[in-house]
């Protein structure tokens, strides 16, 4: 036994390491991307587990699902809008089962740090009828990744340990145990189980349903899902938010408490809360789900039912002590007198030197004869050229949406339609769109940012850069004639601004590939 | 005992080595700790903070609650102003005095070193002119640490332990300045407040420090100066507009 400094990912990491995982799988994407990378790192020199970024979510969840179809341990990791990418996979994981134990550990991120909504992940866990853990602190990570692999052994079921951006970026010391052997290699033969036709999948879906006692009855008697009946106020809290419950309390509080931190919803304790008091707030980071859960469509008799639906908290964004203090009714802490300075805010930009500001400066510059031109983007650190000064890009929703949209603003007449995405962003989503449109023979223009690295996430290894992109490109069908590269810097401006126009003036699909090195990762090698 | 921290700063100033000395610390001398960081798409030159709370107590919440800061510990002046709402009324406030500027609409330096100043519980350094004369800029954060280490639990051992062991990999010179600069940066400290004490204006105080040859820094040369400028009132202005450095034992 020892005690080491971890971020709650590495704990997570560390819990999958020691429950003896064969490989791990993941894209990168905040605040995910630190579990893959501690395992990488940690287990590199041995190199027993296997740990190569995938393209993609969908992909990582798909090879997670092969490793655990061959007997083997295997955790995937991913953010929250990750997994709706991964969803066709995950969804039907659930119904073919696991053989070696599969754990998905997704990261949500409340209050939209790093993210593009705040989606909930419990959900996802609801819908594909799996169980869910989640955590209240870093030890309790780690503790519950091997618990997770042995659930999901035992209920041959995938098994979801939901983080969230706080306790995936906070650091607490754990005390960890040896690590468990990994599983032989021995591949499931039970081929009807894996093969989802229709006869078969009705089968295997009867199965799944009837794994749901049995998942209510762990849940039930797990220890992480605490009641502690005093007083008739009640507080239900999930996960890591008991936290801000207690910063709040006395130990001799006369509060009632049920701590949920391992799902399906423990419906007997929450039962038993509910015939003890006369209110229940409920403490949940993410959506309404146990509020909405609880109170039904028509309420409780006899129980008033607060939360986020109900104004005690704010509907949306993450919580904090504070905000569960006000909905305690207990007074506002006093704090220092603050100076009246005008307060500037300062929001992220580009790095100085950042080869997309060369890129977006000639965009804007090669679309300065059309009025209001508007841009397409994607997800990575370039979607900061929409924030001044730049104001270069119009768009952000979903990774390779750029492509699509500007097809679809194309369809509909729309010109110029411009998409601009990175290399890896292009390898995990634009390849698919990007295929559709040159063999609609679309006009449109596809500025791909090759800088040679997943930027934004911290420097991973692109899949699609240099010589690869360009045979991708190519390999879509596109005319070669309007495959352009340029090399984004300030001394070759007019020249990249007069090559974007010539493509912007071809009534076709083009692609212009700027191409310089991410700086940060030139610093970091 | 339990403090409360927030580390302040922006994005690329290194605000995360200086919470790895401070856990480091805290794990060495048997406390508790938990602390919450930003990773993600702040760090391309954002705001960014760290909440660090140590006790020898079990600790709840990852984030400090509002009111219960114990020291706000800025690698940058601006980026106190953002936590005010959390320091206690009797917290404490550890700056650097130089600007990160990378904002059209960044206030007038001296204003804000002004409102900065009025608070009493204060500790103002110039990390860039301690950095440089460590050997590397970069070390700012590492002065911080240095000029805040009087004000916590641990001694000049425990910090520096961890101030070496994170830049072991990148060599014995990187070391070296940034032991150089945890130094300078506690010695400036608190020369500081032993001038703020001894009655000086906590503004001319900061401005002082920022002319003073940090190797020369030590705390018993502080009532003097203070006795020196109430004595001569165009001294400081001198001082300033010079274009060397001072040595703390006098001009």
């Amino acid at each position: 036994m020892s005690k080491e400094i971890l971020l709650g990912d590495e704990a997570i990491g560390l819990g999958a390491i020691h429950a003896g995982i064969s490989g791990v799988y993941g894209y990168p994407g905040t605040p995910s991307t630190e579990i893959f990378e501690f395992i990488e790192r940690k287990t590199k020199k041995n190199g027993d587990v296997h740990a190569f970024w995938s393209t993609n979510e969908k992909v990582a969840y798909e090879e997670a699902l092969g490793m655990s179809w061959a007997g083997k341990r295997v955790l995937v990791c991913m953010k929250h809008v990750g997994l709706n990418v991964a969803a066709d996979a995950f969804m039907n994981s659930a119904v073919t089962g696991t053989n070696g134990g599969l754990v998905l550990a997704v990261a949500d991120d409340p209050g939209m740090h790093s993210s593009q909504n705040e989606q909930d992940s419990r959900y996802f866990a609801q819908f594909a009828l799996i169980p869910c853990f989640e955590p209240k602190n870093q030890q309790e990570g780690y503790d519950m990744m091997l618990e997770a692999f042995e659930l999901s052994e035992a209920l041959e079921i995938p098994v979801m340990v939901r983080l969230i951006t706080r306790i995936a970026h906070s650091r607490s010391s754990v005390d960890t145990v040896e690590a468990l052997p990994q599983n032989p290699l021995n591949p499931s033969k039970e081929i009807k189980r894996w093969t989802l036709l229709p006869n078969n999948a009705r089968v295997q879906y009867k199965h799944l349903t009837e794994k749901q006692p049995e998942l209510l009855k762990r849940s039930e008697n797990s220890v992480h899902n605490e009641l502690e009946l005093r007083g008739t106020r009640g507080v239900i809290s999930c996960g890591l938010v008991e936290n801000y419950l207690r910063e709040n309390l006395d130990e001799d509080h006369d509060l009632s408490i049920l701590s949920i931190r391992q799902y399906p919803i423990p419906a007997e304790k929450v039962r038993t809360l509910v015939e003890h008091v006369d209110e229940l707030l409920i403490l949940e980071d993410g959506y309404p789900l146990v509020e909405n859960t609880v109170r039904g469509l028509f309420g409780l008799i006899g129980t008033e039912v607060k939360g986020r639906m109900t104004g005690e908290l704010p509907r949306t964004g993450e919580l904090n002590p504070d905000l569960v203090r006000g909905a305690l009714g207990l007074p506002k802490i006093e704090a220092a007198h603050s100076p009246s300075t005008n307060l500037a805010l300062r929001p992220p930009s580009l790095c100085k030197g950042c080869p997309h500001t060369d890129s977006f400066k000639a965009l804007n510059d090669a679309l300065n004869t059309f009025e209001d031109p508007q841009v397409f983007s994607d997800i990575g650190c370039y979607t900061l050229a929409a924030l001044p000064p730049l104001e270069a890009v119009h768009s952000c929703v979903a990774m390779g949406a750029s492509i699509g949209m500007a097809a679809g603003a194309a369809h509909a007449g729309y010109s110029p339609a411009v998409a601009a995405i990175g290399d890896s962003t292009f390898s995990h989503g634009g390849i698919t769109p990007m295929l559709s449109a040159v063999q609609q023979n679309v006009n449109l223009n596809v500025l791909i940012l090759d800088n040679d690295t997943v930027g934004m996430t911290g420097t991973q290894r692109s899949m699609s850069t240099g010589r690869a992109l360009d045979d991708i490109v190519h390999g879509t069908g596109i005319d070669p004639e309007h495959v352009r590269i340029i090399l984004p810097l300030p001394k070759h401006h007019d020249q990249n601004v007069k090559i974007m126009r010539e493509e912007l003036a071809h009534d076709g699909p083009s692609v212009i590939i700027a191409r310089r090195a991410c700086i940060e990762s030139i610093k970091g090698h | 005992m339990q403090k409360n921290i927030i580390l302040a700063g922006v994005g690329g100033q290194g605000i995360l080595s200086v919470a790895y000395v401070f856990d480091n610390a805290a794990l060495d001398a048997g406390f508790y700790f938990k602390q919450a960081e930003v990773h993600g798409m702040a760090q391309r030159g954002g705001a960014v903070q760290s909440n660090l709370r140590y006790s020898d107590a079990k600790i709840h919440s990852d984030l400090i609650p509002e009111g219960r800061c114990d020291m706000v510990l800025a690698v940058e002046p601006l980026e106190v102003m953002r936590y005010w709402h959390y320091l206690k009324p009797d917290g404490w406030v550890v700056t650097s005095i130089t600007p990160f500027v990378n904002i059209p609409d960044y206030p007038e330096i001296d204003t804000l070193l002004t409102d900065l100043a009025a608070f009493p519980n204060i500790v103002m350094v110039d990390t860039g002119h301690l950095a440089r004369a460590a050997g590397n800029l970069r070390s700012q954060n590492m002065v911080t640490v240095g000029a805040t280490s009087n004000l916590l639990d641990f001694t000049e051992e425990q910090l520096l332990k961890h101030v070496e062991g994170l830049f072991a990999r990148k060599g014995e010179k990187i070391v070296a300045v940034n032991r150089k600069a945890f130094l300078y940066g506690r010695a400036a400290g608190a020369f500081f407040r032993a001038l703020v004490d001894s009655g000086l204006d906590a503004f001319k105080a900061a401005k002082l420090c920022s002319k003073i040859k940090p190797e020369t820094l030590a705390v018993e040369y502080a009532a003097a100066w203070v006795e020196r400028l109430r004595n001569n009132g165009a001294l400081l202005d001198t001082i300033l507009e010079s274009g060397s450095n001072v040595s703390a034992e006098g001009p």
